[in-house]
């Protein structure tokens, strides 16, 4: 799950991580009255989940409170492209305004669970600022990385090692020291995927503050935070997503016409892929789980459908404790409830699958059967042409 | 021979007493598995099936003999089971569920360090030697007995291609699921390890999803060690970048884990990769007669 930069910040004041001053505005007056509240030149900087806003126009340096009005209008209620957001763009509802500071130098810092170790790892570059994917690309040795032991933590000689490895000195040492110490703490507290703060900066006047803040929190663990689920934006996700994972069902949404509907995640994977081995582009993930009910089928339909571009829907199911004649049942049904109106191949294998065929093929409503995964793919595929 | 499970395992259920507890014990031990024991805080002295349940998995352990442990816990309580199981000496913990936070796992790979135990998932089915013991929810129908070792990261697709392999006449020596989280137990390195010792299996299936690098991992391994043939097969090739495809570990970020790396580095370890999910069962077989 991923939140707001602002939504952040509040986060990292509560931690103990320093950054600028600012407010949120959703309206250009509010905008300029808070920039008036801060004196003084001030940032204004558009409120998307997804980076390279700079770069796209959604961060604008404001002179004075009439600018920071004049600019909010601007930017407020305008889709923002960035390479990060696809070419439909998001639209920009909220403003963080920020003081204007004197920067010194960038450094990229990021918390991050490291997969090959099992581990919680940080890395720190001297490279902020930029994608830190590039610096690991040109200039890995730019790159300080920091393995942190679940059973001791974040180690006070860890973070001297990065201080110093990015040039810090005195008094900086220390404070990043603070810095790192709270990045973990609010990682380890809040159950993180993610933690990225690029960049945090070195003002003239020797302070380190974040400048910018983007946090990821596992979904498993979100059972434990509910005023973390509180801070989710439905704005910033796929509604058929967003609608599908508070069904219970893992649903991602593509550019394809193929409607795919497949009990367990990898036989998802694999019917996507298999449909685009024949030819044809799935218009989305959906894995209705282990507990494949008429219920959870009809939902499924419901969303899939709802998607203008499917041409057709493929439903491969391999029914290991769940038994293929409860699936067909739930399918017939389901589909009767829905009206599916475009072609509708069903691949039925597993347990009791001779009397789920059955029931699919005496149900009266035109659903094409295929016996193996490559037939269903084909068989779609060639539907939807003709359709 | 097999690995990890055989007729002789002994088997205790954590978290006995749930619906899916109750379900699957009951499946397994009408599969032919040695389910000896239950254990559910709080329920100990009570029976499921005639089988015993204790509050402990030490006093469990203690009555029973059991070495291995099939958790079935909910996600919040996933993570204390595994560990408790582990200080009880239990040699193969099981952990079914999905929805584990990564974090407790993070911490359970720490406290398994040093243990004499190995842990297969969380979010996995489980693992089958054919014939003599499954642990786990697959379908038992579907399998045979036979050479072919099977170790993959998803469940029904793994259905999908033993399913295939039993069509062709291909049996299963054994198969291990070793789940679709991004912080588990045993991995493919660990479990293509005991495959390349086990005088049974004379080849292996390895099915992969994106994200992570365990599958790059087992390829330098297999490069160097591998004595037997391995057929592979990357799931998730259309996935985009940036999404989690269902399993928590199915993910690529900041452009790594794609289904084309792992396909690169598998090929260049000698690996044959199937075609299609569809064409995994054809493709050993292919590869079992020197094609």
């Amino acid at each position: 799950m991923n939140i707001h930069e602002f939504q952040a910040k509040e986060i990292f004041t509560r931690f103990g991580i320093p950054v600028p001053q600012g407010r949120v505005a959703a309206t250009p007056k509010e905008a300029g009255s808070i920039a008036g509240e801060l004196g003084g030149p001030c940032v204004v900087k558009a409120q998307i989940h997804a980076g390279g806003r700079g770069r796209a126009g959604g961060i604008k340096l404001a002179k004075s409170p009439e600018e920071a009005e004049k600019l909010a209008g601007e930017i407020l209620g305008k889709k923002l492209v960035t390479h990060q957001t696809g070419p439909q763009g998001r639209e920009i509802r909220r403003l963080l305004v920020e003081e204007g500071l004197d920067i010194d130098r960038e450094i990229y810092l990021g918390m991050v669970l490291d997969r090959s170790a099992s581990r919680v790892s940080f890395i720190a570059s001297v490279e902020g600022g930029v994608e830190i994917e590039e610096v690991a690309l040109r200039n890995p040795e730019k790159i300080l990385k920091e393995v942190i032991d679940p059973a001791v933590g974040l180690l006070p000689f860890q973070c001297r090692r990065v201080a110093y490895g990015l040039g810090l000195r005195h008094e900086q040492v220390s404070v990043l020291a603070s810095i790192l110490q709270g990045l973990f703490r609010a990682f380890v507290e809040l159950d993180c995927s993610l933690v990225e703060i690029n960049p945090l900066v070195l003002t003239a006047q020797g302070k380190l503050l974040a400048l910018d803040a983007k946090m990821n929190f596992d979904n498993n663990a979100l059972f434990r935070h509910p005023e973390l689920e509180a801070l989710r934006d439905p704005d910033e996700e796929d509604p058929r997503e967003y609608e599908a994972s508070k069904l219970g069902l893992s649903y991602i949404a593509l550019d394809g016409n193929i409607g795919c509907m497949v009990n367990g995640a990898g036989l998802a994977m694999g019917t996507m892929d298999i449909i685009k081995h024949y030819g044809g582009e799935p218009a989305n993930f959906l894995d209705v789980g282990g507990g494949a009910s008429k219920e959870k089928v009809a939902q499924a339909f419901k969303i899939l459908l709802s998607d203008q571009k499917v041409r057709g829907v493929l439903i491969n199911i391999f029914g290991g404790i769940m038994r293929c004649d409860v699936i067909a049942q739930g399918v017939v049904e389901a589909a009767r409830e829905t009206r599916v109106a475009v072609p509708l191949v069903v691949r039925l294998q597993g347990t009791n699958v001779e009397l789920g065929r059955k029931i699919l093929a005496e149900s009266g409503l035109s659903i094409i059967p295929a016996d193996t995964m490559a037939e269903a793919a084909e068989k779609i595929v060639q539907a939807v042409k003709k359709f | 021979m097999a690995i990890l499970v055989n007729k002789e395992t002994r088997v205790l259920t954590q978290g006995i007493t749930g619906a899916t507890g109750q379900f699957h014990t009951r499946a397994c031990k009408e599969y032919g598995t040695q389910m000896v024991a239950g254990v559910t805080p709080g329920k100990g002295g009570t029976f499921f099936d005639g089988i015993p349940i204790f509050d402990t998995v030490v006093e469990a352990v203690a009555a029973t003999g059991a070495s291995a442990s099939v958790v079935y816990v909910p996600p919040a309580f996933s993570a204390d089971a595994i560990m408790e199981a582990a200080d009880a000496g239990i040699e193969l913990i099981v952990s079914i569920t999905e929805g584990v936070p990564v974090m407790d796992m993070v911490r359970v790979k720490r406290y398994l360090d040093g243990k004499r135990c190995r842990l297969l998932g969380p979010n996995c089915p489980g693992v089958i030697t054919p014939g003599e013991c499954k642990v786990g929810i697959m379908p038992g129908h579907i399998y045979r007995r036979g050479s072919v070792g099977v170790v993959s990261r998803s469940g029904t697709l793994t259905y999908e291609a033993v399913d295939q392999l039993t069509r062709l006449g291909l049996g299963q020596s054994t198969c291990v699921g070793i789940g679709g989280d991004p912080v588990h137990g045993m991995d493919f390195l660990d479990v293509l390890g005991l495959f390349n010792k086990d005088p049974e299996t004379s080849a292996v299936v390895m099915i992969g999803e994106i994200g992570g690098d365990a599958e790059e991992q087992a390829a330098a391994w297999v490069r160097t060690h591998m004595r037997k043939p391995v057929v592979g097969f990357i799931v998730g090739q259309t996935a985009p970048p940036g999404k989690r495809m269902g399993h928590a570990g199915a993910i690529i970020s900041g452009g790594k884990g794609t289904a084309r790396e792992k396909i690169a580095a598998l090929k260049q370890a000698g690996v044959r990769m199937a075609p299609s999910p569809a064409l995994i069962g054809q493709t050993v077989k292919e590869v079992l007669e020197g094609r």
